[in-house]
């Protein structure tokens, strides 16, 4: 059987029943657990009770999912104003587990689960790889990192429900994830798509051919990624390369999950309540419409969160997907409102200057942007490493090439850059997320 | 006929050349001849050795971007119209010379010169016929190296 006819004979793993809830039993079961939910954040932790007082809105008066416009918004600093345990809404003689962002600047983000949260934050795990054609027997190589991250430990748990094999590598050390990768017979891996992208090179340096390997599903997230990333590793590798998205605040990963149609991320919305907004004035834009994800947990006991800031950007779309859930989707998000870095004047997203660079030549996925600034202006320098398949022989090919990329950005957001070209693995590597853009200007 | 040139790519800053020539050294590789070719950015460092499936790979494995490229080494008469003599022959078959680069070795009043062309084979026939013999790598490296 072929690799795809393998995953379309599981589409409907019995675990992913929820996803296919007639569209008037979800939104009851959503108004039922909002109102839970509001009212225990408002009982039991303070900042929520203060916020709603001072909006004048409280648990009373969430009489429809529409009304959850009337509460107030969380943002990431309030969990860092509230550090460690101060968003709790539970007893830590019930709580059972603690994970931490790893917080890049100051003190780190705490969150929470009871035993019931991580039967949640489960059972949408084994909703997730279901989505992605994943059962009993499949071997699951989760090479997210186990700690305080909440990657490792959400797949893990995830997988093991599922009924699979669960290669617990955790992230880093590429020449061993090759090596149990082909002698484990791993089907599917987990980790973000830049290292899987680290991976395929290795590989191949290696004289490894995933293609030959059983390798068929990836479940990448934890980083913003682009539709060119998708291709280059369906085309690498020959897996099929899934969107996971989540985030610690909501519960880790698993809070949308592609289906096989690939048309972007389901969000399980049994739990997660999402609503897009414009990141300026907070107010919701439509359906398909651009905007922030903002999203309220509807079943976690120990931390819920109303009305969370996720900064991605995203647009929500309810056109019913053709794997018949009844799940609302986002838009792929490729990009969050606090990536964004401003030159001259011009709003620029890493993912815009990936898109330029795939679009001249499918082999550059290495790059980094060095910003500057030289008597006042702004100097963006994109640094592109050059690859064995598109390196010739002599000048006039490779200035071609610079050239052309020069080019593709400049029509792409509108602003021109220094292409350099520079050796391979010279620019800084991600075990975990890539590190894409290095500012050095001095404001 | 043809002898296998590598080339390098090469960021153009300080150190960039000296780590593979370097590595080269150490790994005990004759360089029997070499160019640079750069631009204010890059450049590409062209260079022909004996075992140059070995360099390629010790270079690879030091993450070096190479790229083996056919070249053909040919005898030039060192006197005046030596290396006219043959660029005339080309002309006439149409062959374009990409770049070419000496030997600093010269035997019997002759020179070495090293050809990159764009299309090779038309290049070997064209010389062949007007009796320029391109220098085969066996005796190439024997003349070199003894």
């Amino acid at each position: 059987m072929s690799k795809q006819a393998q995953d379309s004979t599981r589409l409907f793993h019995p675990v992913s029943a929820p996803d296919f809830l007639p569209l008037p039993q979800l939104r009851a079961l959503q108004l039922q657990r909002l109102q839970a939910i509001v009212k225990r954040a408002y009982e039991h932790v303070q900042l929520f009770r203060q916020r709603m007082d001072a909006l004048g809105a409280g648990p009373q008066d969430i009489n429809s999912l529409e009304d959850i416009g009337r509460l107030p918004f969380t943002v990431k600093t309030d969990l860092r104003d509230t550090y460690p345990f101060g968003l709790f809404a539970s007893p830590m003689k019930e709580i059972v587990r603690l994970h931490a962002s790893s917080g890049t600047t100051g003190k780190p983000i705490v969150v929470a689960y009871t035993q019931e949260d991580l039967g949640v934050w489960t059972n949408v795990m084994v909703r997730s790889f279901a989505a992605c054609g994943l059962h009993e027997g499949d071997v699951i190589q989760n090479a997210y990192g186990y700690g305080l991250f909440t990657g490792g430990l959400g797949a893990h748990y995830g997988a093991e429900a599922l009924g699979a094999t669960v290669i617990p590598i955790s992230g880093g050390n590429t020449q061993r994830q090759l090596l149990v990768m082909k002698d484990f017979g791993a089907t599917a891996i987990c980790c973000t798509p830049s290292y899987f992208l680290h991976l395929i090179d290795q590989a191949a340096e290696a004289g490894l051919k995933l293609k030959d390997l059983p390798l068929r599903a990836g479940i990448f997230g934890a980083e913003p990624w682009t539709e060119s990333m998708r291709r280059r590793i369906e085309a690498d590798s020959g897996i099929k390369a899934y969107d996971i998205y989540g985030l610690s605040e909501i519960v880790g990963p698993g809070v949308a999950m592609e289906c096989p149609c690939q048309s972007g991320p389901h969000i399980f919305e049994d739990y997660f309540y999402p609503e897009i907004i414009d990141p300026k004035t907070g107010k919701p834009v439509g359906d398909e419409e651009e905007g922030e994800l903002v999203l309220t947990t509807l079943g976690k006991q120990a931390m819920p969160m109303i009305r969370y800031h996720t900064r991605d950007i995203t647009a929500l779309t309810a056109e019913r997907c053709e794997c018949g859930r009844t799940l609302r989707r986002i838009k792929r998000i490729s990009r969050r409102s606090d990536d964004m870095f401003i030159v001259r004047g011009i709003n620029v997203y890493p993912s815009q200057i990936e898109t330029a660079l795939l679009r001249v030549e499918g082999a550059l996925p290495h790059y980094q942007i060095l910003l500057t600034r030289d008597k006042g202006l702004d100097e963006m320098e994109v640094q592109v490493e050059v690859t064995a398949e598109v390196f010739t022989d002599t000048v006039g090919a490779l200035e071609r090439l610079q050239q052309q990329l020069n080019q593709s950005i400049e029509s792409t957001v509108g602003l021109r850059a220094k292409v350099r070209l520079v050796q391979p693995r010279t620019l800084q590597r991600s075990e975990g997320k890539a590190k894409r853009v290095i500012d050095q200007r001095q404001m | 006929m043809k002898v296998k040139q590598l080339s390098l790519f090469l960021e153009n800053q300080p150190g960039a050349l000296s780590r593979p020539v370097k590595l080269l050294a150490e790994a005990k590789f004759n360089i029997l001849t070499l160019a640079l070719a750069d631009t204010q950015q890059f450049g590409i460092l062209r260079f022909i050795v004996r075992d140059w499936r070995k360099a390629k790979t010790l270079l690879e494995d030091a993450n070096c971007v190479v790229k083996v490229t056919d070249v053909l080494v040919l005898e030039v008469a060192d006197e005046p119209g030596g290396l006219a003599a043959i660029l005339s022959v080309l002309e006439t078959a149409r062959v374009n010379v990409e770049y070419m680069y000496g030997f600093t070795l010269r035997t019997e009043g002759k020179g070495l010169l090293a050809f990159r062309f764009d299309d090779p084979d038309s290049a070997i026939a064209a010389l062949e016929q007007k009796g320029f013999k391109p220098v085969r790598s066996v005796d190439l490296f024997k003349r070199l190296e003894s």
